[in-house]
């Protein structure tokens, strides 16, 4: 794509471009002085705060020739690659260029090891060695950043071990979650539940629900609220929905924390989680390799218990 | 007619050059030690984040800008031969520019800031840096206009020329938006701000940082070794090419991104270009020691000089090769930028300034020497002991914090995660924290030493122009 609007820029940089090389060889070329004249040098007979004076040495000779070269050098690296605007250099080079080759490459070199296991059934893939430490090392450098380097998860980001899973565990959905991406949105509900006290009520039939310490009284109170408002998704027992991705809030697992505090924040202000599409990114056979790992996480987690 | 040298706003600067550099250095060892103890993150306002940002500022701004000041005003004046160009102006130069440097050591901390490297103060400090900025060049050219000499001396060239550029580069880059008083969006949007970005940040590394210093060096080393300057032709070649190149290299910190292919090949050109002209000045200051070596041996402000300039020679190779793009893929990101950084920031812009200093000060007080010269040499063996373990640390963590990021398994998957290259790198955070603490020592010995020179003597205010030499022969 052209970086400007006007042929006329790239002539512009070119023509700016070379004066500006030339200009620097010019510039050298007449302060050089001619070699061999070897008479003691004087200085140019000015003098400043009282003894500041100046030689006029010639310029040395090393020095003038490692300026002359690296002029050289430009004027040939400007005839093989991109910088007269847009001429493009006579080897076609391109960073995107490159960029593709050394993708296709790779793909090419790397490709087959991960099509065999696109190959096998997620299960499959779970069970087996060499796909788990292919696996890790994909999660590692491409999940651990918020799931952590053990899958344990950190606040607001789900751990992926403990069985729990906001989007459905089966292998299928596991995978889709990675390659799709998912919207964990909580919306603001404190202005449609009233008050702050009324979100107070609420946030302690929330705790009631997991068997926390909480108001009696105002867990009553909240029942009503929340079967009218928090229901539609989370269910009326609070059992969560995997097809929206509402939690279960009957559990031990809190991805934000379950004190009261946290919870009424979580109630009154919302919640937004993003897990970003990965499908584009590292291509389906690297997303079920993924995929095939994590599920082993909870294989392993299982076989430990 | 006036008949003596303003020194008092010379003086101001000087001492205020020393008490900065504590500062800035005190904070780089702090966040230096939060690399290593993440735990020091205590507060908000003392969080890493917050606090780079105002190390760099201190260090380059308060430290160097305060040492660019006080040198030029002196060099300007007795190179002149005429008294600075209004009093007062030099004054508000003087009390604007600390007010600029309290600001930034407020508004940083609590986190306001544009956001651009080298540049994050916002638009009210930046109308006032502008303001010192104005101020500063009618002082100097001022000086410049109503000399008595008949020739402008080298070094108020590159004095002259950083004063210009870096009026230039701060006007474009920090043209803003303001969305209220202490909130601003930056006028340019995303790769020709990243351009415009790293023009104004390179060039505040070859006009603020090398100009500038250049400038020092043309006047402190002749006269500190009481010899001419090597060669007149040497510095004329080498300052038009040195303005003129360091204006292109920006692109160079670009390598690899959305800005134009065409665009990062002239940066690494120039840049390659640069390494004449940066050495010539180098060549210039070292060889106007031929005749004179054995000075080095005994005069520690010889040493500091000298020694500044072989590190200004190794940092600006280092700079044209890491600007080659192969070499870029590997280096960029990596510690070993820092290394370099440093290399030139604490190797040649700090000892520089503290040698002048160690010239200047005395002379403030009406003495030719400081109080304690075997000070000075502990000063400078301390410092380039640190400078050394800082940079080595630096660069060896560098190439292996490269080298492990593109290392890549049979099955194509990366070898490392970030998070190990963390890990490993640990030791060299920990060597690099003492060799900054190191650095950071000389700071205070050099504190000590100018607190007694100035204890046992009258600050003089003004200091008698000579009279005119007679008219050189031609």
């Amino acid at each position: 794509m052209a970086d400007f609007t006007s042929d006329f820029w790239n002539l512009y940089i070119a023509v700016i471009t070379i004066l500006s090389i030339v200009g620097c060889a010019v510039l050298l070329f007449v302060q050089t002085t001619r070699r061999g004249s070897k008479e003691q040098v004087d200085t140019t007979g000015h003098v400043w705060d009282e003894t500041l004076a100046e030689y006029n040495n010639p310029l040395p000779r090393w020095w003038m020739w490692l300026f002359y070269i690296t002029i050289v050098f430009s004027i040939g690296y400007l005839a093989v690659y991109p910088g007269l605007g847009s001429f493009k250099g006579s080897f076609d080079w391109s960073s995107a260029r490159q960029l593709d080759e050394e993708m296709a490459k790779a793909n090419q070199q790397f490709g087959p090891l991960y099509e065999k296991y696109l190959k096998m059934d997620l299960s499959e893939v779970a069970a087996d060695g060499q796909a788990q430490q292919m696996g890790q090392r994909l999660f590692l450098n491409h999940c651990a950043q918020c799931h952590g380097s053990d899958a344990g998860g950190s606040r607001g980001f789900p751990s992926l071990r403990d069985g729990d899973w906001l989007w459905g565990g089966t292998p299928e959905l596991v995978k889709t979650s990675i390659a799709e991406g998912r919207m964990g949105v909580m919306p603001p509900q404190g202005a449609s539940l009233g008050t702050a006290d009324d979100v107070k009520d609420v946030a302690n039939f929330v705790l009631s629900l997991s068997g926390r310490t909480h108001d009696e009284l105002r867990a009553q109170r909240g029942k009503g609220k929340f079967t009218t408002v928090c229901a539609a998704c989370h269910g009326a027992d609070g059992k969560g929905n995997p097809l929206l991705g509402a939690p279960n809030l009957s559990d031990k697992i809190w991805l934000y924390g379950g004190s009261e505090a946290t919870i009424i924040e979580t109630i009154a202000k919302g919640r937004s989680g993003v897990m970003p599409a990965h499908k584009d990114v590292l291509g389906e056979a690297k997303v079920h390799l993924l995929a095939g790992y994590i599920l082993s996480l909870r294989l392993r987690g299982e076989a430990a218990k | 007619m006036e008949t003596t040298y303003n020194y008092k706003v010379v003086r101001q600067f000087a001492i205020m050059t020393v008490i900065w550099g504590i500062v800035g250095m005190l904070v780089g060892v702090f966040i230096a030690a939060q690399l290593i103890w993440p735990e020091l993150n205590v507060a908000s306002f003392l969080s890493y984040g917050r606090l780079r940002p105002l190390h760099t500022n201190a260090v380059i701004f308060a430290f160097g800008g305060c040492a660019l000041f006080a040198t030029s005003y002196y060099c300007v004046q007795r190179t002149c031969q005429a008294r600075l160009f209004c009093d007062k102006l030099a004054a508000f130069t003087f009390w604007g520019w600390q007010l600029v440097i309290v600001l930034a050591a407020v508004t940083l901390p609590l986190g306001i800031t544009s956001s651009k490297e080298y540049a994050e103060l916002e638009w009210p400090i930046d109308v006032l840096i502008a303001l010192v900025w104005v101020a500063y060049a009618v002082v100097f050219f001022g000086t410049i206009v109503k000399r008595k000499t008949p020739h402008i001396y080298v070094a108020n060239w590159f004095f002259g020329a950083f004063i210009i550029t870096v009026a230039v580069l701060h006007l474009v880059n920090s043209a803003a938006l303001p969305v209220s008083f202490w909130k601003s969006y930056s006028a340019y949007a995303g790769v020709q701000d990243a351009m415009v970005q790293w023009w104004y940040g390179h060039n505040a590394v070859g006009f603020f940082l090398t100009a500038g210093f250049l400038g020092m060096m043309y006047y402190f080393i002749p006269k500190q070794a009481d010899r001419p300057v090597y060669s007149y032709r040497l510095s004329v070649v080498h300052f038009w090419a040195l303005i003129f190149t360091y204006m292109w290299a920006g692109p160079h910190h670009l390598h690899y991104t959305a800005l134009p292919d065409w665009a990062q090949s002239l940066g690494m050109l120039f840049s390659l270009i640069l390494l004449a002209p940066s050495w010539g000045g180098m060549i210039n200051g070292i060889m106007t020691l031929s005749g004179a070596w054995d000075k080095l041996r005994t005069d520690p402000i010889l040493k500091f000089l000298i020694t500044s300039l072989s590190f200004y020679g190794m940092s600006t190779f280092e700079g044209p090769m890491m600007s080659i793009k192969t070499v870029n893929a590997l280096s960029h990101y990596t510690d070993w930028t820092v290394g370099h950084v440093h290399s030139g920031a604490l190797g040649w812009v700090a000892m520089v300034s503290i040698g002048c200093l160690y010239y200047v000060i005395p002379r403030m007080y009406g003495r030719t020497e400081m109080y304690s010269t075997r000070l000075i040499t502990l000063h400078f063996w301390v410092s380039t002991i640190g400078v050394v373990l800082y940079i080595a640390a630096m660069w060896i963590a560098g190439v292996m914090q490269g080298l492990m990021w593109r290392a890549v398994n049979p099955d194509g998957t990366l070898t490392y995660t970030f998070v190990e290259s963390v890990k490993a790198t640990y030791p060299f955070y920990t060597i690099r924290l003492l060799g900054g603490l190191v650095f950071f020592s000389g700071m205070l010995i050099m504190a000590y030493n100018v607190w007694k020179t100035a204890a046992g003597s009258r600050a003089c205010d003004e200091a008698p122009i000579p009279q005119l030499a007679p008219a050189p022969a031609h």
